[in-house]
């Protein structure tokens, strides 16, 4: 297998995207990047199948576009990681900002930790597609809104965080949202329909919590015991009778 | 229903004595006007919206259509569209969406503008004659250039230039997507900008794969919804449109119903046949000018920086320094969509209230632009009510470099601009998905009638700036000295940066 490194120390993300094009296209099937200190745009748009390895701090928009490298990132990423990404997967040992996964229509995200507002906004699926976002522990308000596709998993790892946020799944109107334990009416947003797990939903899930545990060295075991509560929608056509013709 | 039935907006008659029964009027109508009855032609006149496809097939001019035969008490607040509007949200409670664009009688900037002409001091140029610079490059303009001067004489630029479209005439055509329009009608532009030279959008509705043989002709558009939208897409563009507002409906997002997502809609749409396809109000990852700046570079980091940017906005009331704060986010180009711009479906309170005019706000982008010296950063589009030649010489003299047509170039189609695009069953084969009616559009023709059009009007502009003593574009854009306002209010004319007809 063939390992590129490239130091990122003092290179602006152009220069740094060009570097990892071009080992792609020489045949890297490894790239690791060292001293990632805040730059935007890492794989950005970028194809083929690659493993990227990354130590540092990532600036926004982490893999936007990108459709099929695999991503693992030792350190946070700022917002948007995942932004309409269409295949491949990002892996956070961290946590990320807002909007990750935003748009996102396929491949997976995980998160080790939290993540800020509007999580997996607007994600959605087609035929063979389904984008799939895991959270360890938390996110902020508006996770999932507007989702019109895929899924997304919050283990939450301190079963008492997100009980004050607001807005999980506003305007969802394709696509599903678990989250570990129970989750209070306060807290979904509109649109939206709020169930606790039956068995084959568990089932659904019982998978990615594995990947999810391998990913990070983590045990699965108090994550597989719990219940989840599934968010879906009310409707897939939340605004069909909002209007009428002239 | 204490309303009852209003008066009927169309009379459909038909001359017994020419017409033939042969029929054609029965099978063209997709509203369900016509019916054959025993050998004779009946009509249900209630369902004809006036797209004059019944007209057009007849071969013996049997049918004719008169518009409101029947009087509300005339009023000059209480007016029809206002009644009936009432009538329609009383029964209803709805939100009224309508199609193509505003409705009201707002005043025509453009035809209260007059062009100049030479007269004896200066020399009028002949367009037969002499050459004329409509080539028009839409993109970054460097600040300076550095010239290398080598011994023998040679000079070398040195400067780093970037990407540019060249428009063989300052004549685009503007987004209208797959699932708006149909795809023979895309298919028709599509060759015809080809054809001559320039380029169209996609729209937020993907690039479908027949179109492929054109995309060095077609600017990808990314939108809120992102439908469509990935790397494949964003490489085959010529360049890249973020859509952050359109004319029709500034401030709301777009939303094509269920309906209207068949197969074909929903592979280039990358969303579920009969799904929703719901595109927010506002893009996700842009909350602020630094967030635009984001995505703009995002997008020319995923193309490695070949393709222009462009970023399209509604005309509102502050389009000046957004235009300038759009400048300054790393885009090529900036599309102001006038208040006039069309639609495939708006709410009617959009359509016909919120936005200004495309000529104020061009002259307004362009002042503000050059007033801050950045005007070379950006090229500017307008578009949204762009009818004739004439439009186009005024509104490049008002400071745009370049147009974007659209229902023009329907009409170009066949459209009879009936305002009905939201049925999905246009007859003419251009708003809609229905395959029998698609089929009625052959790409052939119409894409040649589109090449009319855009040739035509470029002649005529070409004439229009001989007749003023201008040989290439670039003399005439921003050049309002060649304008006088006539009727004008002199705020206005401030406004425009033009003086009055006989100043």
């Amino acid at each position: 297998m063939k390992t590129v490194e490239i130091d990122a120390k003092d290179l602006h993300y152009t220069p740094l995207n060009q570097q990892i094009r071009k080992a792609v296209s020489e045949g890297a099937k490894e790239i690791i990047i060292r001293n990632i200190m805040g730059q935007r745009f890492i794989a950005d748009g970028l194809k083929g199948q690659v493993s990227l390895v990354l130590h540092g701090v990532a600036g926004g928009d982490l893999g936007m576009f990108m459709s099929g490298p695999d991503v693992t990132l030792y350190g946070n990423a700022d917002h948007a990681p995942g932004n309409t990404m269409d295949a491949g997967s990002i892996v956070i040992h961290g946590s990320a900002g807002d909007a990750v996964s935003h748009s996102m229509r396929g491949g997976k995200v995980f998160v080790r930790d939290s993540i800020g507002y509007r999580g997996g906004i607007h994600m959605k699926q087609y035929l063979d597609k389904c984008p799939i976002l895991v959270l360890g522990s938390s996110a902020r308000s508006f996770l999932g809104e507007y989702m019109a596709g895929g899924m997304i998993l919050v283990l939450r790892q301190f079963p008492d965080s997100m009980n004050n946020e607001r807005g999980i799944g506003s305007g969802i109107h394709g696509g599903e949202i678990f989250i570990r334990g129970e989750i209070g009416d306060n807290c979904v947003g509109v649109g939206t329909k709020k169930d606790l797990c039956n068995s084959e939903e568990i089932a659904r899930i019982t998978p990615l919590i594995h990947e999810f545990a391998e990913k990070f060295g983590i045990d699965p075991a108090p994550f597989l015991k719990s219940n989840y509560t599934r968010i879906s929608p009310a409707s897939s056509r939340p605004f069909a009778n909002k209007y009428t013709w002239e | 229903m204490n309303i009852g039935t209003v008066p009927m907006k169309f009379r459909v008659s038909i001359d017994q004595e020419q017409c033939m029964a042969c029929g054609r009027c029965v099978e063209n109508c997709s509203y369900g006007v016509f019916r054959m009855e025993n050998g004779v032609v009946r009509v249900s006149p209630r369902h004809c919206v006036a797209c004059h496809r019944c007209l057009a097939m007849c071969p013996r001019d049997a049918i004719s259509i008169e518009e409101r035969p029947v009087d509300y008490r005339s009023h000059p607040l209480w007016t029809t569209e206002v009644k009936e509007a009432i009538f329609n949200q009383a029964r209803t409670g709805k939100i009224i969406v309508a199609g193509m664009g505003n409705a009201l009688p707002y005043p025509v900037i453009f035809d209260r503008l007059v062009l100049d002409a030479c007269q004896v001091t200066n020399p009028s140029i002949d367009p037969l004659r002499e050459p004329m610079e409509l080539r028009t490059y839409v993109g970054k303009k460097p600040s300076h250039l550095d010239l290398l001067t080598k011994e023998n004489g040679d000079v070398e630029l040195m400067s780093a230039l970037v990407p540019n479209l060249m428009l063989e005439t300052p004549i685009m055509i503007g987004h209208m997507s797959y699932g708006a329009i149909s795809l023979n009608a895309q298919t028709s532009l599509a060759k015809a900008v080809s054809e001559i030279g320039t380029f169209m959008g996609t729209g937020e509705g993907g690039l479908h794969e027949s179109l492929y043989p054109y995309q060095s002709n077609m600017i990808v558009q990314v939108a809120s919804g992102r439908f469509g939208v990935d790397i494949n897409y964003l490489e085959r563009g010529a360049a890249i449109e973020i859509k952050i507002g359109q004319g029709a409906k500034p401030g709301i997002g777009g939303h094509l119903p269920g309906e209207k997502v068949n197969k074909e809609v929903s592979v280039t749409r990358m969303i579920p046949e009969g799904s929703d396809a719901i595109s927010p109000a506002p893009h996700h990852d842009i909350y602020s000018i630094e967030d635009l700046k984001q995505l703009v570079r995002g997008l020319k980091e995923a193309t490695e920086w070949k393709k222009p940017v462009f970023v399209k906005i509604a005309a509102v009331h502050n389009s000046a320094a957004i235009a300038a704060g759009i400048a300054r986010s790393s885009a090529d180009a900036i599309v102001i969509d006038g208040f006039r711009g069309g639609t495939g479906a708006a709410p009617r309170v959009f359509r016909d209230h919120v936005g200004i005019p495309v000529e104020a706000a061009i002259a307004s982008v362009d002042a503000k632009l050059r007033q801050q010296g950045i005007r070379n950063e950006v090229s500017i589009i307008a578009s949204g009510g762009i009818r004739e030649s004439a439009d186009v010489a005024k509104i490049i003299a008002l400071g745009a470099d370049a147009v974007y047509i659209g229902t023009a170039a329907l009409i170009a189609l066949g459209c009879r601009v009936c305002g009905t695009c939201n049925r999905g069953v246009c007859a003419w084969g251009i708003a809609t998905q229905r395959a029998d009616l698609v089929s009625r559009l052959d790409t052939e023709i119409g894409s040649k009638q589109v090449v009319n059009l855009i040739h035509g009007w470029t002649d005529e502009l070409a004439e229009l700036m001989g007749a003023a003593g201008i040989n290439s574009i670039e003399s005439l854009r921003g050049n309002r000295d060649r304008l006088r306002s006539y009727m004008l209010d002199e705020a206005l004319m401030t406004v425009l940066d033009v003086k009055s007809v006989g100043a």
